[in-house]
């Protein structure tokens, strides 16, 4: 039994920095995937929002903030957050009650405006909690976990600053041809090592962003698709999965890693679980893909990204970069749109921004950014404290 | 390798750990203090204390143990800007210090911590062996906080 669901339309706000209500972003995307699918509100009969926490009340009930600012139609819906993963997430949902039968067409939003810098912990004392007390005892930053992955590649693979540089500069030219990337400009190699660094070996341009954005995607039964469209962009599988213990690398927010001094460490690590399951799902392998979506908090984890899909064995990542592979007109482009790269993080609009890519592309309308023939495409993503989140799109 | 040490009380501070029940009191003989489940021997930092997060046990007694105080660099990084609160600022203008994730080797865990002052990414390198040390935090008027810190181990042999 197949769990494909259709993608009759996708939306998107731009991607930038106004400081204006969220709600404003997700009601634009909205619309704009209602018009992409050739759907009315009055057509929804679902609303999955993806939460954003850092603007009060109307961001914990996502769902029922943007139905109420579409206009309350007494539709069904769900509001969750699930960090990085919200968007996955709020997709997930979505996908199970048009699977079970409980919706026919459903609308997924994620909206988000950000505060400027690096994102600090929701305010107020909170000693229990282990993202309090990271930045309390030990400074560390968002940055400063990514400074780690990325100087472990340098460590144990001789991952250089060339080749995390090299990351920032493929998806610059990327972004450069997409109208929603908040950063359009073709950073050199130099102005890249240039700028100022942030959590050695990462500097300032290989950090994501955090920006305003919002995006939306109509999901429907393939019943449903085939009254309405011929050949739907399908999502095939999502991945939601958690680590299985003990997690022997070292995660946000926290000071330890799990012990594998009793249970050993999973043949398969966390980030590869993820797409595994994915795949799993759709009944696909990575050689199957035709381009994929990464979650690049930094340059440096975009390589890791290419080995927990994969794309090629551990340690290879920075030769797929130097060949060329992952630009677009290379073998395996990854992050055409420009990536976080060029965009900058909204939390809970960047996974359903990673499907709205991938849609673009297995359809042949992604314009100047398109690959080539595009069929089969995955994103790839993780939320804080162990949400998977992956989604295979294919047509 | 820059001059590297640890800042002593010059005052009549009291000293107080930043967090409660996380390491020894002790500064001769600093050790971060974990758990251990009695069912099934797993370690935890920072201890558990309500159920073991080994999926396979239902353990809910946990010993108490002291973690190795010696371990060897996994990764490291620093903070070249000041993060933000609740960290606590202790000069102005701002002064980098280094992070680092410490394999222990026993517990086969890694755990985090700043580096002592005067270390620099530059004096670091994976597989470099290290020790934990007890460290003011920050000061306010009534107290010093203390936290552990990672210290490299003297005498490593020739230069990298």
């Amino acid at each position: 039994m197949s769990n494909d669901v259709a993608i009759l339309g996708v939306g998107m706000h731009p991607w930038g920095k106004w400081g204006r209500n969220f709600i404003e972003y997700g009601i634009e995307a909205a619309q704009n995937a209602l018009a992409d699918a050739g759907l009315e509100w009055s057509d929804i009969d679902y609303v999955a929002g993806a939460d954003t926490i850092r603007n009060g009340y109307p961001g914990f009930i996502a769902g029922a903030t943007f139905s109420q600012a579409l206009g309350w139609k007494g539709n069904r819906v769900s509001s969750c957050y699930a960090a990085c993963a919200s968007g996955a997430q709020a997709l997930s949902i979505a996908r199970a009650q048009i699977l079970a039968g409980l919706s026919d067409v459903a609308l997924v939003v994620g909206a988000d405006t950000t505060p400027k810098g690096f994102f600090a912990p929701v305010g107020g004392d909170r000693p229990d909690d282990p993202d309090w007390l990271r930045f309390r005892l030990m400074g560390a930053t968002n940055p400063a976990y990514f400074g780690l992955y990325a100087r472990r590649r340098m460590e144990v693979y001789g991952a250089t600053e060339d080749d995390f540089a090299a990351v920032r500069v493929k998806n610059g030219r990327h972004g450069l041809e997409n109208p929603y990337a908040r950063y359009r400009k073709a950073f050199t190699r130099e102005e890249v090592l240039e700028s100022a660094m942030v959590a050695d070996p990462l500097r300032l341009l290989e950090i994501c962003a955090t920006s305003d954005g919002g995006a939306a995607v109509v999901l429907s039964s393939m019943d449903y698709a085939r009254k309405h469209t011929t050949d739907p962009a399908r999502i095939t599988a999502i991945s939601t999965v958690t680590p299985t213990y003990p997690e022997p690398v070292i995660e946000m927010p926290n000071f330890a890693t799990d012990s594998a001094s009793v249970v050993p460490a999973p043949a398969r690590p966390f980030r590869d679980s993820i797409a595994h399951a994915a795949y799993e799902e759709a009944g696909i392998g990575p050689e199957d893909l035709d381009l994929a979506e990464v979650y690049d908090l930094s340059a440096a984890l975009e390589l890791d990204w290419y080995e927990n899909i994969g794309l090629c064995a551990p340690g290879d990542a920075e030769k797929l970069l130097r060949d060329g592979d992952t630009t677009i007109g290379g073998k395996i482009p990854v992050n055409p749109s420009g990536g976080l790269s060029c965009f900058g993080e909204a939390i809970p609009a960047q996974a359903i921004a990673q499907v709205c890519e991938l849609t673009w592309h297995v359809r042949g309308t992604a314009g100047e950014r398109q690959v080539e023939g595009a069929r089969v495409g995955i994103t790839i993503n993780q939320g804080l404290f162990g949400h998977g989140s992956s989604v295979i799109v294919q047509r | 390798m820059g001059s590297v040490g640890y800042r002593r009380a010059v005052t009549a501070k009291a000293r107080k750990p930043a967090v409660e029940g996380w390491f020894t009191d002790d500064e001769a003989n600093p050790a971060l203090l974990g758990s251990r489940c009695t069912s099934c021997g797993t370690y935890s930092f920072p201890r558990e204390k309500t159920l073991c997060k080994n999926p396979s046990c239902m353990g809910r007694t946990f010993d108490e143990v002291e973690l190795s105080r010696r371990g060897t660099i996994w990764s490291f990084t620093n903070a070249c800007y000041q993060p933000p609160p609740p960290y606590v600022p202790v000069s102005d203008p701002f002064e980098p210090f280094c992070i680092a994730a410490v394999e222990l080797a026993d517990e086969h865990m890694v755990v985090m911590g700043q580096m002592v002052d005067g270390v620099t990414v530059e004096d670091l390198h994976a597989g470099m062996e290290v020790e934990i040390v007890l460290d003011t935090l920050f000061e306010d008027e009534e107290n010093e906080y203390v936290v552990w810190r990672w210290k490299p181990v003297a005498a490593q042999g020739g230069p990298k």
